[in-house]
């Protein structure tokens, strides 16, 4: 058994022909398996798809109930078989519901992980190392200079932050699923309590995640008319409202954008943000390189991002490694990129 | 130096000159001697440590990690110092028990305490002890190149926000002081008595005017002012006064605040020869030919760019500081005074000099609107227009309002700053001789045009040089180059009219822009605001297509 028995590149995407199924296709397939709510990972219009219940439930809340003919419900840790072959999703820690996909056929076993973190998470389960013969990675900041912070220390750099300008609204871009989330639990384990004030594009996603148990506390959705009343509040939007008249009704607002990008000072620049904060929910280089040791696999397959940088570090220790560089996964974070004029 | 690096990197992002204060008070506040002032001398340019070159960084991380994925890092991140920094080995971060990491003073004492052969294993183990950004700003200092839109000027208003001293009690002590400035801070607390400046002649900051526009011209009194030209070259302040031996001393200062004295060593002994009592005086810095009038102002330009003049430029190429305030006269602060008082007092002391090096900037009076405009016309070449002074203003540092007035000779100029440049075509494809360039609407730059002549070759030469030298980043043919308040080039652009343009991001289009002048001198903080430009706007609808004519180049 050889990896590309299991998994082959279609059109679409990853597809196990052993299962006849698609995961993250990025067009309309009839079977499809998700690895997370991401609209690059989770399209509408699959005719059935299989995924945790709460990326279920997100795909429902963003494409309304119809955005699949049927679904199917995947227990973490617990093996279905799909065809010819086992899947299993283990948790991944990049958002509320992301998995990982364990494929096992004849013995054989290839991961794929999604996007995925190490870092701690407040509002996911955390990432959980499976072995593998063949890991199919990510690799969104797969450089040396990609290395993060702790979250927290960025979440004090915001909290200082309004020490010293409380008659200014700190405004902060966050996608709106996983990251604003994380983003609000975290300033909450900082001691803030006082309410958030959220951008309309935020405002389901997180309803679902504090009825699913993070401690987000009180949060409201801003309207215009109180916009310039917010001096020394907390607010988040999407990434893109940064740089557009949405933020520029704050009182004298400082913009802040949370992302693994903002460790590069010229996307800081770029996104017009003020207060850079390196708060990602992928792997960094260091985390992306142990998590492909603690594997134990002997293939790697780098879907997207820096594919190559990981790819050469991978050969250089023995790893059969190839770059996959598919098209269509321009991940949530680059979205600030894009956003920035 | 964490903390240190932390406050320039939230500077470097800060647009607001307020916010910029506030953040450099607060960090003055919460930082202890002698890092604060470390820190402050850093952002005057002061800061006693060796340069690097790049060559040397490059080689440090070049022993410690893969050659290929620092090459691919650095083609990802496009600046040496931040990839560096970013991808130096942190295994000494991994230990428990770490020591704190280095203060700036430690960081600044290890440095110069090293010698050359010494240097790049001392500062290796400095990265070793840093994180991410305290690298960075440490690289950054080191190898130049930090744009955080802070001047000297700008950092010591966040000390003098300390307490109850202002930005110009400190400029005037601040000669006479050196790193790491406790007794500034002491006294800037309130805590410690004003620091004994050991400098006989400190600067003072000048008086500056504002342009004249239509409203404020309608409104001017004649019988209330005096006109003078506005020359042509660089405003300068100079002082003669008695050392401690009995002899004779002499400084020669920019209206920045610049020493210009090693540049003009000729002038600091016209000073000091002349026969003047102790003063310090305030004029225009030219050069003269042998009849004793003033060159055009690149001869100057070519004395002010070098910081020690040849032979051949003290011969061929002699200064003359044309006069035009007094303000001191021997130890007696003549600033509070009214300028018809201090200028009565300055053509007493002229009277009594006859050098070749000086002469006195004439006035002359007006009784009405029509003979100024008149007046104006027949400004001398040499000149750039008016200056109308107030007759009882005393010498206020700044731009206080009403007081003085600049009316340039050609209505349609603009100081704007240098945005982005372009490679041009043909026998320049190989230089950037097409230049963007804005003015300030509130605290952002608007470009507002283009111009690829009006400079001569010697020019373009040192343009090109200046845009290479000062590139953050390009796309293409273009490269966009340093525009912020402290760090940029300023030059004074001619045009034919003016034009309202929905097309363009300002509203405007220029007819005929051109270089009139490149003002090397002046700081971007000073070029001209969209409301200058807007004032020049012809009344009337706006037009929907603008002509703005090209000249192929
Ligand atoms: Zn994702
Ligand atoms: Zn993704």
């Amino acid at each position: 058994m050889k990896t590309a028995d299991v998994l082959t590149l279609s059109p679409a995407g990853l597809y196990c022909p052993m299962g006849d199924f698609h995961i993250d296709p990025t067009r309309p397939s009839p079977r499809a398996l998700i690895t997370h709510g991401h609209a690059d990972h989770a399209r509408a219009g699959h005719g059935a798809v299989m995924a945790t219940r709460e990326t279920l439930d997100i795909m429902a809340l963003r494409y309304g109930e119809g955005f699949t003919r049927s679904r199917q419900v995947a227990e973490p840790g617990r093996a279905t078989r799909v065809g010819e072959v086992d899947v299993t999703f283990h948790p991944a820690g990049h958002v509320l519901g992301s998995a990982q996909i364990l494929i096992e056929a004849k013995g054989f076993r290839v991961v794929v992980s999604g996007d995925y973190k190490r870092a701690r998470d407040p509002t996911c389960a955390p990432f959980e190392p499976v072995r593998c013969d063949a890991f199919i990675t990510e690799a969104t900041f797969g450089l040396p200079v990609f290395r993060h912070p702790e979250a927290s220390a960025e979440v004090e750099r915001l909290i200082s932050s309004i020490k010293l300008f409380p008659d200014r609204a700190h405004v902060i871009g966050v996608y709106s699923l996983g990251k604003a989330q994380r983003v609000m639990a975290l300033i909450r384990e900082a001691g803030w309590d006082r309410p958030f004030h959220i951008h309309g594009a935020l405002e389901k996603i997180s309803r679902y995640y504090a009825d699913a148990g993070a401690r987000l506390g009180e949060f409201t959705k801003v309207a215009t008319a109180e916009k310039l009343g917010l001096a020394g509040e907390i607010v988040l939007c999407p990434p893109s409202a940064i740089a557009d008249r949405w933020s520029a009704g704050f009182a004298d607002p400082v913009r802040a954008l949370a992302s693994g990008w903002m460790r590069i000072r010229a996307f800081a620049r770029r996104g017009s943000a003020q207060l850079p904060l390196v708060i990602s929910d992928h792997a960094d280089w260091d985390a992306l390189r142990d998590t492909v040791v603690e594997t134990g696999c002997s293939e790697l397959w780098v879907t997207h991002g820096a594919t190559e940088p990981l790819t050469h570090w991978a050969r250089a220790r023995g790893l059969d490694a190839k770059p996959l560089d598919m098209v269509g996964y321009g991940d949530e974070e680059a979205a600030v990129e894009e956003a920035a004029p | 130096m964490n903390e240190f690096a932390r406050l320039l990197d939230r500077l470097a992002l800060e647009p607001g000159r307020n916010d910029k204060v506030r953040l450099l008070t607060a960090y003055f506040a919460s930082t202890t001697d002698p890092d604060r002032g470390l820190a402050l001398a850093a952002m005057a340019g002061d800061l006693p440590v060796p340069g690097i070159r790049p060559a040397m960084a490059r080689a440090l991380v070049a022993s410690r990690v893969d050659p290929d994925l620092f090459a691919m890092s650095y083609d990802f991140v496009g600046d040496l110092a931040e990839t560096i920094a970013l991808i130096w080995p942190r295994d000494g971060e991994r230990g428990h028990n770490n020591p704190p990491a280095p203060t700036l003073s430690v960081v600044v004492e290890a440095l110069r305490a090293t010698g050359k052969t010494a240097l790049p294993a001392r500062l290796a183990a400095l990265l070793d002890d840093l994180d991410e950004i305290g690298r960075w700003a440490l690289l950054k200092l080191l190898m130049g190149g930090l744009r955080i839109g802070v001047s000297a000027r700008l950092a010591k208003t966040a000390v003098a926000a300390l307490g109850p001293v202002s930005a110009d009690d400190i400029e005037e002590v601040w000669h006479g002081l050196a790193p790491p400035y406790e007794d500034l801070f002491a006294w800037a607390e309130g805590k410690g008595p004003r620091p004994q400046s050991s400098d006989a002649a400190p600067f003072r900051p000048p008086m500056l005017a504002h342009a004249l526009d239509d409203a404020s011209l309608a409104a001017l009194v004649p019988g209330d002012f005096i006109a003078e030209w506005k020359w042509d070259g660089a405003r300068a302040q100079a002082a003669v006064f008695t050392l401690a031996d009995g002899e004779r001393g002499a400084r020669l200062y920019s209206r920045a605040g610049e020493d210009l004295g090693g540049a003009f060593p000729d002038m600091l002994d016209a000073l000091r020869g002349a026969g003047f009592p102790d003063a310090v005086f305030d004029g225009e810095l030219l050069v003269r030919d042998e009849k004793g009038a003033a060159r055009p102002f690149s001869d100057l330009q070519a004395r002010l760019n070098r910081k020690n003049p040849t032979p051949k430029m003290l011969r061929d190429m002699p200064p003359l500081l044309r006069l035009y305030d007094l303000l001191t006269l021997e130890g007696e602060d003549l600033r509070p005074s009214p300028f018809m008082e201090r200028r009565a007092r300055l053509e007493a002391v002229a009277r009594g000099v006859q050098h070749p090096a000086f002469d006195l900037s004439p006035t002359r009076t007006f009784d009405s609107i029509a003979e100024l405009v008149e007046v104006r016309k027949n400004a001398p070449l040499e000149s750039e227009g008016l200056m109308l002074k107030r007759r009882d203003a005393p010498y206020v540092s700044g731009r206080p309002t009403g007081q003085w007035w600049k009316w340039k000779r050609d209505p349609m100029e603009v100081d704007a700053v240098l945005m982005y440049a372009q490679r041009g075509h043909g026998k320049r494809a190989s230089l950037y001789s097409d230049y963007t360039f804005g003015v300030w609407r509130g605290s952002e730059l608007v470009p507002v045009g283009k111009a690829y002549f009006g400079f001569t070759d010697a020019e373009l030469k040192q343009l090109d040089k200046w845009v290479r030298e000062h590139s953050v980043s390009r796309f293409g043919p273009v490269r966009e180059v340093a525009h912020e308040p402290a760090n940029g080039l300023v030059l004074q652009i001619a045009f034919e009219g003016l034009n309202r343009s929905p097309r363009h991001k300002s509203g405007l289009a220029m007819r005929f822009p051109r270089v009139a002048r490149i003002r090397w001198d002046k700081p971007p903080a000073e070029a001209d605001r969209i409301e200058a430009l807007e004032a020049l706007l012809p009344v009337g609808p706006p037009e929907t297509k603008p002509s703005v004519p090209r000249e192929s180049a």
